[in-house]
């Protein structure tokens, strides 16, 4: 289409109103058969019926697959861990981009900055409203011992005072790839875990006056 | 830039105002005595031509024989700067007069030096400890505190 230099617009009103007609036309033109429903899935589910697995193996892997950090970031170990969650680290690839201001909803701790008494019992507590099953990071120097901070009369020294701790990354602070390598390190630990009981440790109700 | 507004120049001016207030004038810093000190502070935040009316900090130094509590008030109207300081002789139970009904930022500020370096400040509504837990023993900054 050429443009008229006396316009101030390129299209005119009527010129749009008949290209939109157009891709209508080609539209209807091109619909007139319609699409077959998709009925693939009714196979699947006699495909998929017959899984061979442990059930330890499946309950470890949706375990270490999705582990929500609640956010338990006191000071500055806090700013690289946006970092890992931004764009550039993107934790997401891991299952783990969610932090949950809520303990209630999460299951792994991370433990980003220095932690003073003061403030100790609110972690404890934040510790004790998670439901199990729970790991915890000491994420940096501060966390692992109190780092710098140790000798001050304020400071915890490390979160193993308080709380269990099941990885240790440190540094001051540690590299984003430091953290996501703990995070995977904790991943491994948890799929070695033993998630469903041993048979015989289980209530068995055919055998009378033993448990 | 904010500007100090040298103590030699308003030297006389606070001692016509309250005489015998002004224990010591160097160049950068006004020794107020502690009974002169929120009548002082309250002047130089209404008198026309001060107009202190920004209370920048308050902080105190431990110099073993004595406390000093230093205060740092700014004029936004004249863009000035004054450092007022006051001294307690007394280790056992020190204490100024308190400048939160002047200043309400002065509240947590002295908290914070009754909290870390044991200088309570009487006339204060809430002071108690900010940082530290209530029942620590004694005050961290102190010279002489040891665990």
């Amino acid at each position: 289409m050429e443009i008229d230099e006396n316009k101030d617009y390129i299209y005119d009103a009527h010129e749009l109103d008949v290209h939109e007609g157009q891709i209508i036309e080609k539209l209807k033109a091109n619909s007139q058969k319609s699409i077959p429903d998709p009925d693939g899935w009714l196979d699947e589910d006699i495909k998929r019926n017959i899984v061979l697995t442990s059930l330890d193996w499946v309950i470890d892997w949706a375990r270490r697959s999705s582990l929500w950090p609640v956010a338990c970031f006191p000071a500055c170990c806090a700013i690289e861990m946006m970092a890992v969650e931004g764009p550039r680290f993107d934790l997401s690839r891991f299952g783990m981009e969610i932090l949950r201001a809520s303990p209630r909803q999460a299951d792994l701790m991370i433990t980003a900055g220095t932690l003073t008494w003061k403030m100790a019992p609110n972690v404890q507590r934040i510790y004790n409203q998670m439901p199990d099953p729970k790991w915890v990071i000491a994420m940096g120097t501060c966390g692992i011992s109190g780092g710098i901070f140790r000798s001050g009369y304020n400071v915890v020294p490390g979160y193993n005072k308080i709380i269990p701790v099941d990885v240790y990354i440190p540094g001051c602070p540690p590299r984003p790839e430091a953290v996501i390598y703990g995070i995977q390190m904790l991943q491994k630990k948890i799929a070695k875990s033993k998630a469903v009981p041993d048979l015989n440790e289980l209530p068995n109700p055919l055998k009378k006056g033993k448990k | 830039m904010t500007t100090a507004l040298a103590a030699t120049e308003i030297v006389s001016q606070l001692s016509a105002q309250f005489p015998g207030a002004v224990e010591e004038a160097g160049t950068d810093a006004v020794l107020v005595k502690g009974e002169h000190l929120p009548a002082v502070v309250e002047y130089l935040k209404t008198a026309a031509g001060l107009k202190f009316d920004y209370l920048n900090f308050i902080t105190a130094v431990d110099y073993y024989s004595y406390f000093e509590v230093v205060y740092r008030l700014t004029s936004l109207e004249f863009n000035r700067y004054i450092v007022l300081k006051t001294r307690c002789y007394t280790r056992n139970k020190p204490s100024v007069l308190t400048l939160t009904g002047i200043y309400q930022g002065a509240d947590w500020q002295e908290r914070e030096i009754y909290d870390l370096m044991g200088i309570s400040f009487k006339g204060h509504k809430n002071l108690k400890r900010i940082f530290l837990w209530e029942g620590f023993d004694g005050h961290p900054l102190r010279k002489d505190w040891n665990r």
